[in-house]
């Protein structure tokens, strides 16, 4: 019964496009850009295991809500089409193949987790579709050469461990390093990112690698562990709910490593106030965009701004929810790069205009870092700061660093 | 030594909110002979309820207690309007049930509460009086509560009427029946126990592994090893099972094989362990009447 | 009932608006083939492609009713062996250069062996205890795929990509209409053989065992053999089903076989019909296309609703499992059987 209303619905429809087909229409846009309107698509994991960053995709329907109360941009509104693939790889091959030939988008936007987004890498690159900013810090999104229809946007997470060896040798140079991982592509990224930082130091350095599943209820067993291996340096790469036990964990226990936190964990109040903020003074982080629930941002008039557009737009979202400040400011990138495009509105220039940011900054990005691209560079954010917890707030230290 | 002792002493205390969720399952058991996938998410709901009340100011006990009352009616209810139509349907129909109401109870739970973590404050004092670093207050006091609560189901089953009632109509339903007993609503109120078991289950989960949508997914799946390991017809032994499996797991990451393969190596030693006892630890082997 | 079988003799009995049962049977059996055949030319390259892994999962609900519907075995580890064709057939693939189609029948092999390994120990297990043991191996693949000493296997977390094949000979297909009809081709076959499977003397023993398991031994079934044999047969079809899962998606990853993909398999089976060849394309249809629809439907609701397509999921199943707790193929038995007993009484 369901496939034969399928099959009559997908012969209106192929009948439908045969007649659009005949017509001149908008041959130099992308599909799915009309006169009012600029239609993209995003997978994310609404449902199952990753449902947490569904936030992320919220909180970009909400932005674009925002930019089309205020007129869209150019004159046509944003319709962003975002599809649940449970963090499943083959649903979302399914989800996005429904975006580009059933439902004809521009491009897609910000589909959310590397295995995701390995999956449908080279299916949009094969059918030319833009893949803008994937919401996941793997390093393979920067890879115009081979892949030119492909731009990451944050940081990568390689970046950011690179980051944290330079301070390391420059501050405990004879550290005894113990790493937490999530034993995924995320965690291990991390890690290939520290040992190519330290280089051939990395051996003599890491006294213990212990990795934790997300399915684990707990990583005090692993802390207890990396405190037993006599480590003085303690490399966190957990997401917030493991990252606020392991801290509260080794305080529990008596372990005073010095403590570098990832930036994926470093919200306060998701994480260091569940933890304990006694617990969590002297760790040090970095950063690359304000965190939302820092005291020390709450005349910022960017940050007001922000939370106008949470209470007016977003408001069943957890404001300290960092997750929010993240679509945030992508949604604001892609604001920027289809203003740009001004009414060129095809891939081609869509990519071309991706690839010429110029220092845009976006305002809930620390000050100082600003997103840059050309042909050659598709990392749009290069940039970071470190910052050490003083027990309530983060204090910047040093300028912004290239990792 | 000191680590030695260490992760036993954490791996009980992750056993105790296993071995609790383990009791919750049992106790479905006994009444139905069916596992309910759905448990831990409607413990996860039960915590969520206990933080609203909390956070709209009530006493941490008291918000305890009402707790277990909501949860307890939550139970019944979910048995009398979703479980009940199912009663002559095939097993594996309830199971999909069970699977329907797991994903229901997460998704709502994300909707109301979002994912990101919340604290969830401990009855239990913040800094030691016996001065050990090997086990914290909250984890020493979770284990006490686990084994009160195994105790009172203990005794409700062995010694009240109605505990009786309840096991006889989980054994022969036809012959309860005739005795006069309404063997729907004991159905129903083990659902209901179970329910309220599972909420302190989760009361005192969170404190440690946070609170959130999530939270119990892990849990549920040792819980349910820790069961099984123990025997799931009987409620010491799933106790015992649980923390077997928190203490076995700990061990086995921390010496056996890294922690990246630890649930591997318990799940490995468990199925050996049931290879060689079928029924559990401390189950009644079954017995076919041909 | 009884005046039924006086005044009619029985093959007459099974009349159904004029035309007998089974007449009815092979009509519907000829236009599912029709439409099978029909739909990838008349289907969008998309649709075409979801119809595809209908398929796909019709295969391995199928292996997984072998074992579960017909031989009474409960597993929630079905994805395990899944991942492993899956896998198979992606290593090969990427590191042999082995051509795809010569992949599958490795795939279903190497199934085939795990199952059976597999099934000796778990053979003490009866129940619940399968399940636990079935569970544990669904849950401990993704880690086994992603751990290091494998890497240069199976590529870690990272997965691997393989390459999507264009129809050979120079047939006038695109590449999803070919693949649609290389998984129906195998789809097939197999349908056909498990379909002999369960009607002949094997059969009939696999469900004594599933029924009467001491009736069955003293009755001469060797139980032991026969329960590692369906374990291994339902695995290789599960294997296949996942190597050209793999095929058809282009990519496999640890997180492409969460334990959700083991409980998604056992809620086809029992939405298709425990005990039923044709079952498993009701069961796969509603595993493919229900979930999607669900995040479709929480569109109506609006943004606010998206965070729920799992809770509309949720819903829909305990719906349709309100509505037939016996599955699609247990209601339209039922519905053949009042139909037939409303026509004999007419008559």
């Amino acid at each position: 019964m369901i496939s034969r209303r399928r099959l009559l619905q997908t012969t209106a429809a192929s009948a439908a496009m045969l007649a659009t087909r005949s017509l001149p229409a908008f041959a130099e846009n992308a599909p799915g850009v009309t006169d009012k309107e600029i239609k993209i698509g995003q997978t994310m994991p609404y449902s199952g295991p990753a449902s947490a960053y569904g936030a992320i995709g919220k909180a970009e329907l909400a932005y674009f809500k925002k930019i089309n109360d205020e007129g869209g941009v150019n004159g046509r509104m944003i319709n962003l089409l975002s599809l649940d693939d449970g963090y499943s790889p083959p649903k979302t091959v399914e989800q996005i193949r429904r975006l580009v030939e059933q439902e004809k988008v521009a491009f897609i936007f910000q589909s959310l987790g590397t295995p995701p987004n390995s999956a449908i890498h080279k299916y949009l690159n094969d059918h030319k579709v833009p893949q803008l900013f994937p919401a996941t810090g793997a390093t393979k999104w920067a890879d115009p050469e081979h892949f030119p229809w492909t731009m990451g946007w944050q940081p990568n997470y390689q970046t950011e461990s690179h980051i944290y060896a330079k301070y390391i040798l420059a501050n405990k140079p004879a550290a005894k390093i113990g790493i937490l991982y999530q034993n995924d592509d995320y965690g291990k990224d991390y890690v290939t990112g520290l040992k190519q930082g330290l280089g051939d130091r990395y051996d003599k350095l890491v006294v213990k690698e212990v990795s934790y599943e997300v399915s684990d209820p707990t990583v005090d067993s692993q802390i207890v562990t990396l405190q037993a291996s006599g480590a003085d340096t303690f490399f966190n790469v957990t997401t917030p709910k493991f990252a606020a036990q392991a801290i509260r964990k080794a305080y529990d226990i008596g372990w005073k490593p010095l403590h570098i936190l990832n930036n994926v964990s470093n919200s306060v109040s998701a994480v260091l106030q569940p933890a304990g903020l006694d617990k969590s003074v002297g760790i040090v982080s970095s950063a690359y965009y304000k965190d939302p629930t820092d005291p020390k941002w709450k005349n910022d008039p960017a940050y007001k701004d922000y939370v106008a557009w949470m209470a007016k737009y977003n408001p069943d979202a957890n404001i300290a929810d960092s997750f929010n400040v993240y679509g945030y400011s992508v949604a604001q990138t892609l604001v920027q790069v289809l203003k740009q495009c001004g009414n060129d509105l095809s891939r081609e220039n869509i990519m071309k205009q991706a690839a010429s940011l110029k220092n845009f900054a976006p305002p809930m990005l620390l000050p100082g870092i600003t997103v840059n691209t050309s042909p050659t560079d598709f990392s749009p954010i290069k940039q970071m700061q470190l910052e050490e917890f003083d027990g309530k707030i983060w204090v910047l230290i040093g300028d912004v660093l290239t990792g | 030594m000191a680590q030695l002792l260490h992760q036993l002493f954490s791996g009980l205390a992750n056993g105790g909110i296993y071995a609790s969720i383990a009791l919750a399952l049992v106790m479905i058991y006994q009444a139905t002979h069916l596992v309910n996938f759905a448990q831990g998410e409607m413990a996860m709901f039960s915590t969520y309820v206990a933080w609203s009340l909390i956070d709209w100011g009530m006493p941490y006990w008291a918000a305890f207690l009402l707790t277990l009352v909501i949860s307890f009616a939550g139970g019944v209810i979910i048995e009398r309007v979703v479980i009940r139509p199912f009663d002559k349907a095939p097993v594996l129909a309830s199971v999909c049930v069970f699977i329907g109401l797991l994903a229901i109870l997460n998704s709502l739970a994300g909707f109301i509460y979002t994912y990101t973590i919340k604290p969830f404050p401990s009855p239990f004092p913040e800094k030691a009086w016996y001065g050990s670093v090997y086990i914290s207050p909250h984890e020493g006091g979770e284990i006490v509560v686990m084994l009160v609560v195994l105790a009172l189901v203990y005794a409700f089953f062995r010694f009240t009427p109605l505990g009786l009632a309840m096991r006889a109509s989980a054994q022969n339903p036809v012959s309860s029946r005739l005795v006069g007993i309404r063997v729907g609503w004991m159905l129903a109120l083990g659902w209901g126990l179970a329910a309220a078991t599972g909420a302190v289950a989760g009361m005192m989960a969170a404190p440690i592994v946070y609170l959130e949508p999530n939270m119990m997914g892990g849990i549920l799946l040792y819980g349910f090893a820790g069961a099984l390991l123990g025997g799931i017809d009987n409620p010491w032994g799933a106790v015992l099972g649980g923390f077997l499996v928190g203490v076995l797991e700990n061990l086995a990451g921390a010496y056996l094989v890294g922690a990246d393969l630890k649930l591997t190596a318990a799940l490995v030693i468990i199925v050996g362990v049931l290879v060689v006892r079928p029924s559990g630890l401390f189950g009644r082997p079954v017995v076919t009447r041909v | 009932m009884t005046t039924v079988s006086e005044t009619q003799p029985p093959t007459a009995a099974r009349l159904v608006a004029g035309l007998p049962l089974a007449t009815w049977r092979r009509i519907g059996a000829a236009a599912a083939a029709a439409l099978a055949l029909a739909l990838p030319f008349v289907a969008s390259s998309y649709h075409t492609f979801q119809f595809t892994q209908v398929i796909v999962y019709a295969i391995a609900l199928m292996g997984l009713n072998l074992l579960t519907g017909y031989n009474g075995q409960i597993s929630l580890g079905h994805g395990a062996f899944y991942a492993i064709g899956a896998y198979v057939t992606a290593i090969l693939v990427s590191k042999f250069d082995v051509p795809y189609w010569a992949t599958v029948p490795v795939a279903g092999a190497v199934c085939l062996g795990a199952g059976f390994l597999f099934g000796l120990p778990a053979l003490r297990l009866e129940g619940l205890y399968l399940a636990l043991a079935t569970f544990a191996l669904a849950l401990v693949t993704p880690q086994i795929l992603k751990f290091k000493d494998f890497d240069s296997w199976t590529g870690g977390v990272q997965g691997i990509l393989i390459d999507k094949p264009d129809a050979p000979f120079k047939l006038p297909l695109d590449g999803d209409q070919w693949l649609y009809f290389f998984c129906l081709a195998i789809a097939v076959p197999l349908f056909w053989a498990a379909r002999n499977l369960v009607r002949g003397r094997v059969g009939r023993a696999i469900v004594a065992i599933r029924d009467h398991p001491i009736a069955a031994g003293t009755m001469g079934v060797d139980t032991a053999i026969y329960k590692s044999l369906t374990f291994g047969v339902s695995a290789f079809y599960t294997g296949v089903a996942g190597s050209l899962g793999g095929i058809v998606t282009g990519f496999v990853a640890p997180d492409s076989f969460q334990i959700l993909l083991s409980l998604y398999l056992l809620v086809g089976i029992v939405v298709g019909g425990l005990a039923s060849i044709s079952g498993a394309f009701f069961g796969a249809l509603f595993i493919e296309f229900v979930p999607t629809y669900s995040d479709q439907l929480t569109d109506l609701l609006g943004d606010r609703a998206k965070a729920l397509p799992w809770a509309v999921f949720g819903l829909l199943l305990i719906l349709f499992m309100y509505l037939m707790p016996t599955g699609v193929m247990g209601m339209l038995r039922r519905l053949g059987f009042w139909l037939e007993r409303k026509s004999s009484a007419g008559s």
